[in-house]
């Protein structure tokens, strides 16, 4: 196939690949989305005094984080309808990506929680703040800051485990990926256009947390500068969670 | 930048063959738009010992970080024996020092940081016996024997098999001296080596270097805080203000009886705080 | 809601997922020392290569860091169909790990204190003496621990390498599963192992963490 007919098919393929990356951001935001409630919900029962809180916290996130991935979306297609709920693919790959990523975010929240200057506890403490007041007022926007970069790591992971998706039967971007390189017969081609498709929605991601962590650094005085947030390194740090 | 020949082929001015250990030729060096060093002129005799007073930002560890090639010239050449340590010859000219250049001239001049600087994962007689087996090519047990000997000669003969962080500053310090030496360097470059030392430990440090100065005729070129070390191991001070010499000459006249007034307000400001 | 776990064909299941298990052990600990060595010349050759080609080899290792393994598995299994898909699996595993690596490793080299290199360059120590005798063995000591966690991190995904048919554990739970039209022990056994193995190995590296401090 020369490469004029190649540009055609691509043109042609257009609508598929366009769907494909449609069911992978679907996947990418939905899981991303209660990733995160699980975590701060995780986080915080992880650091909590309470020992029951904490334990169950505690099982909950280091059954999710050392089981792996696949198995989780196994289980969660073929084992679950033998529990009598049969979920459409897109649910068992949210709730696969949910649950895996949910745990890694946890351990990121309890991190940043724990890294809060002790003294900004016992301020709030001797202004009679409450828990909940103290978390949401003090605690949290200073801890939010440190969280998005490892955070923004693991969505970039969470991004790169929708691929599995296609295993369940998902139309997503690496299904379509697959399709254009048996329409075309040339891998490179294919390939070569689904990872530029995968670089670019990561890019887009990377930036969008970027710009986050500039408007919540702002908030509490210190920034990142231009260069930080137009590169595509989201601060290495740990990798997934291992954050102490 | 680079200069052009005499007139004989391959001969270079006459500050190449004027016995000096150390010369500065109108350097100049710039960090960004400040600058630090102003076509600066001087000169050290082989075996002198000169010590660099001024402010901080005065210039005077920049010149001992260009002579450790530590940092690049902007303009104009530093000599080192003679022949040009800031750039190389090329034929009848004098261009940019390669780094390989630049690593063969670096062996004849040694020197000690403020921070120590030790290698935390060897031990002491591998930090001291690293470099003259690595760079001079000298046997292992020929390195051992020089390293004792150095130990020996800074009081810490017994801790041949200690780690640096099992040290105190002051002994860190002194092993950093011994590994200088170790070297056998025709000039000790020390840069405000006490600085960062608790007071009880830098007497200590300062017998060693007097000791130095004493019995050996290694060229020092010393940035220091310490007045009365100075005065006692000199045998020239410099001023140093703004990247220019301010005034130069003998101890005793300068912590005497200084002639210009920057020189004096400086001394009356550090003196009053031993 | 019927079901019911049997003992009987959890142990029948089991061999098969051993079977499977020496496979992911094996990906693993080749792949992880793939990424290791590679990782390691990626991070000097960015401290010491020429600007160009340094920023050149940064904009690889971000394009493969940031695209997904799966797809760059089937790439070079379709592309190069004359080697065996676990040698492909392997090298994958290790070229796209290798790219974290090289950040562990820069930020190792980085937190070596500038003093370090300035006592290397008034010793006259070479390059290659200043790298092997100084920088890096204090910069790998220092990221031993986050090493760790990405050879756990390497280990959870070899299930990955299923995409290409290596009969890894997963693979081989689930092809249990079909023939026997029953998922649940299978996989559920297969996740227990993975948590088994990996659980204790993260705890190990947290403990290392510590004790490693300088």
């Amino acid at each position: 196939m020369d490469f004029g007919s190649k540009i055609e098919l691509l043109w042609n393929s257009f609508p598929q690949l366009f769907d494909g990356l449609l069911v992978t951001v679907e996947l990418t935001v939905g899981s991303a989305v209660f990733a995160f409630l699980l975590a701060v919900a995780l986080g915080l029962a992880a650091g909590a005094k309470n020992l029951v809180l904490r334990g169950s916290a505690r099982v909950f996130i280091e059954f999710f984080r050392g089981t792996s991935l696949l198995v989780q979306l196994f289980w969660f297609f073929y084992v679950l309808p033998l529990f009598g709920f049969r979920l459409e693919s897109i649910v068992c790959g949210i709730l696969a990506l949910s649950l895996n990523y949910g745990a890694y975010g946890a351990e990121v929240v309890r991190g940043a929680i724990a890294s809060v200057p002790k003294p900004q506890l016992e301020a709030a403490t001797a202004l009679n703040f409450g828990y909940w007041q103290r978390m949401r007022r003090v605690i949290f926007p200073q801890a939010w800051a440190e969280m998005i970069p490892p955070l923004t790591n693991l969505l970039i992971q969470l991004l790169k485990g929708t691929a599995l998706a296609s295993y369940i039967l998902l139309q997503d971007l690496t299904f379509q990926i697959e399709q254009l390189r048996r329409g075309s017969g040339d891998t490179i081609f294919a390939f070569g256009v689904g990872l530029v498709l995968y670089f670019v929605l990561g890019y887009l991601l990377t930036l969008l947390m970027n710009a986050l962590e500039v408007r919540a650094k702002s908030r509490l005085g210190t920034g990142p500068t231009l260069r930080e947030i137009f590169g595509l390194a989201p601060v290495f740090d740990q990798p997934v969670g291992a954050r102490s | 930048m680079h200069k052009e020949a005499g007139a004989d082929g391959d001969s270079l001015p006459a500050a190449s063959s004027d016995g000096s250990m150390i010369r500065f030729d109108s350097v100049v060096k710039r960090f960004g738009d400040h600058v630090v060093l102003d076509h600066l002129d001087f000169t050290v005799a082989p075996g002198e010992r000169v010590t660099l007073i001024g402010p901080s930002g005065s210039g005077k560890t920049t010149i001992l970080r260009l002579l450790m090639t530590l940092e690049k010239i902007d303009d104009g050449v530093v000599w080192v024996k003679g022949e040009p340590l800031s750039h190389e010859r090329k034929g009848t000219r004098l261009v940019p020092a390669s780094e390989r250049y630049l690593r063969t001239m670096r062996r004849s001049i040694g020197m000690v940081f403020q921070q120590f600087n030790l290698f935390p994962n060897m031990n002491v007689m591998e930090n001291l016996t690293e470099a003259p087996v690595h760079v001079l090519g000298r046997s292992k047990a020929e390195a051992r024997d020089r390293a004792r000997e150095l130990l020996a000669m800074v009081g810490l003969s017994d801790k041949e098999t200690a780690h640096p962080t099992q040290l105190s500053g002051g002994q860190q310090q002194r092993v950093a001296i011994a590994r200088a030496l170790a070297m056998d360097p025709e000039i000790l470059l020390l840069d405000e080596v006490t600085s960062a030392l608790d007071p009880e430990l830098v007497a200590d440090v300062l017998d060693v270097l007097r000791r130095i100065a004493e019995t050996t005729d290694i060229t020092m070129l010393i940035v220091t805080h310490e007045m009365h070390f100075a005065r006692d191991v000199s045998d020239r001070v410099l001023m140093f203000d703004r990247g220019r010499i301010v005034e130069e000459g003998p101890p005793e006249r300068i912590f005497t009886s200084p002639r210009e007034e920057r020189t004096r307000k400086f001394l009356d400001a550090v003196l009053a705080g031993e | 809601m019927t079901v019911d776990w049997s003992w009987q064909r959890a142990a029948d299941a089991l061999p098969v997922l051993l079977e499977g298990f020496r496979i992911t052990l094996l990906a693993t600990v080749l792949g992880f020392v793939v990424a290791a060595v590679l990782g390691l010349v990626v991070a000097v050759a960015r401290r010491s290569l020429p600007k160009v080609l340094a920023t050149a080899l940064s904009a690889v290792v971000q394009f493969i860091r940031l695209t997904p393994l799966v797809v760059q598995l089937l790439f070079v299994y379709y592309l190069l169909p004359q080697f065996s898909a676990l040698q492909i699996g392997i090298a994958v595993l290790g070229i796209h790990y290798s790219t974290y690596m090289a950040e562990v490793y820069r930020a190792g080299i980085d937190a070596v204190p500038k003093g370090q290199w300035e006592a290397c360059r008034a010793l006259s120590l070479s390059p290659m003496r200043t790298w092997r005798a100084v920088i890096l063995p204090q910069a790998v000591r220092r990221v031993v621990p986050a090493l760790g966690n990405y050879a756990v991190s390497l280990f959870k995904d070899t299930p990955f390498l299923f995409t290409i048919s290596v009969v890894e554990m997963v693979t081989a739970a689930q092809q249990f599963g079909a023939r026997n039209f029953q998922y649940l022990e299978p996989l559920t056994l297969a996740g227990l192992i993975f948590l088994i193995a990996s659980y204790p190995t993260s705890l190990l590296v947290r403990r290392l963490e510590r004790r490693l401090a300088y």
